[in-house]
């Protein structure tokens, strides 16, 4: 009885010795380089910019990037300094997807030509939800149906935060921001639904379309790298957190990440080749109120507007699941 | 490093305002924006690597050597992501 004891509590002072000498161990699967640099102007706590950080990362140095006008546009090029470390071009809110189907068919016969070596070079466009959803809706559209070998990311902060809070066909029902005030005459503020881009983009029969959110991070990069891996368009729809848009506190971007996907505002899912599949299926949904409590654009939401947007949001996590299921037995 | 806008002359404009230095943004510190600092306790921290891999401004870094993480104040803006994400509570925000 006795040594047994002793054993026990030589266990235990191992175990403590062991927690107290916890060294860092590198990293797996998590480059250590940076592609977005230190001194970008960011507001504290983005969430979007570390998104674009998990996305290069998971890219690697072999890529050119061609970035609509939006948030990471803006704070990583004020001229003369530019963030990124990687070639970078600035165009218009409107042709982001085409300038990255011109540089995909330019790199495509200059290799042919063997003016530059033969690998395997990524083209990643960038949009936020503004240059994605409503201005760059129909460069993006080409580029999908003529099947160019891009990665096309939208990193959806839900409105134009940039220019001050103004809506994009992004903003989810019930939002309030500059331009869709809730009051007298909107009492929900925001009086459309979100657009579905990701069902728009998996209509075009891409081969890999995908959300993702950067709090889930290793879900992230395993589908950049899946998008980098097929042969032909992807898009990958992201949800950033924005502190300053959204008014929540600076330290809360990466929990509301997470709420948006356990509340099923935003799930997590892919559609490879047509067929769905939920990547993260919670045993059971948290009631939205729990997502909204905290965020100052559903301030005003009240308990009938909360219950409509509640059925809605269960009624499309349902049809999803049901849609995954339907194309797992398949 | 690159000089500040309003000291570059336009002779000195790369044609099609192409800037040639990658990733100069970093002579800019945005740690002048910063109200609250992370004040980080090495013995409570289980070395999870989540400070770093959270923090958007890549401001945290690992120092095998002493086997602590180490904040680079020049950019670190004081959201503090890596206080509240920390899951030993080995970070604590405090006043600048």
């Amino acid at each position: 009885m006795a040594s047994a004891v002793s054993d026990v509590s030589i266990t235990e002072t191992k175990m403590a010795e062991t927690e107290k000498k916890k060294v860092i161990k590198p990293l797996k699967n998590f480059p250590m380089e940076e592609y977005i640099n230190s001194g970008h102007r960011a507001c504290q706590g983005c969430a979007e910019v570390l998104a674009v950080r998990h996305v290069l990362k998971a890219i690697g140095p072999d890529v050119v990037m061609a970035m609509a006008t939006g948030c990471m546009e803006i704070i990583s090029s004020p001229y003369p300094y530019t963030s990124w470390t990687v070639p970078w071009i600035h165009i218009a809110f409107e042709n982001a997807a085409a300038v990255a189907s011109g540089i995909e068919a330019g790199l495509k016969a200059l290799k042919r030509k063997k003016r530059i070596p033969d690998k395997e070079i990524t083209i990643l466009a960038m949009g936020g939800d503004g240059g994605t959803t409503d201005i760059g809706f129909q460069a993006l559209s080409g580029m999908m149906e003529r099947g160019h070998k891009i990665i096309y990311v939208c990193v959806d902060n839900e409105a134009y935060m940039n220019t001050g809070i103004q809506r994009s066909s992004s903003t989810p029902f019930g939002a309030t921001t500059t331009t869709s005030p809730a009051g007298r005459v909107a009492p929900a503020g925001q009086m459309t639904w979100k657009k579905d881009m990701v069902a728009i983009a998996a209509a075009h029969g891409i081969p890999y379309t995908a959300t993702a959110c950067p709090t889930f991070y290793n879900d992230l990069q395993k589908k950049i790298l899946k998008a980098k891996e097929v042969d032909g368009p992807s898009y990958i729809h992201i949800l950033s957190v924005c502190p300053t848009g959204w008014r929540v506190p600076l330290h809360k971007a990466i929990e509301y990440g997470q709420l948006a996907v356990d509340t099923g505002v935003f799930p997590l899912y892919e559609v490879e080749n047509g067929v769905w599949k939920l990547n993260r299926k919670p045993k059971e949904l948290k009631p939205v109120v729990e997502y909204f409590k905290g965020q100052g654009r559903y301030r005003h939401l009240d308990d009938t507007l909360t219950a409509e947007i509640q059925d809605k949001i269960t009624a499309r996590w349902n049809r999803l699941v049901k849609m995954c299921e339907a194309d797992k037995e398949d | 490093m690159t000089k500040p806008m309003d000291q570059i002359l336009w002779q000195e404009i790369e044609p099609g305002g192409v800037i040639t230095e990658p990733g100069n943004a970093s002579c800019y510190h945005t740690g002048a924006w910063r109200s609250q600092k992370p004040k980080y306790d090495p013995d409570t921290c289980i070395k999870c690597w989540r400070c770093y891999i959270m923090c958007p401004d890549c401001a945290i870094s690992p120092d095998y050597e002493n086997n602590v993480f180490v904040w680079n104040f020049n950019y670190c803006k004081g959201c503090g992501i890596c206080a509240y994400e920390c899951p030993a509570n080995a970070i604590v925000m405090e006043e600048d």
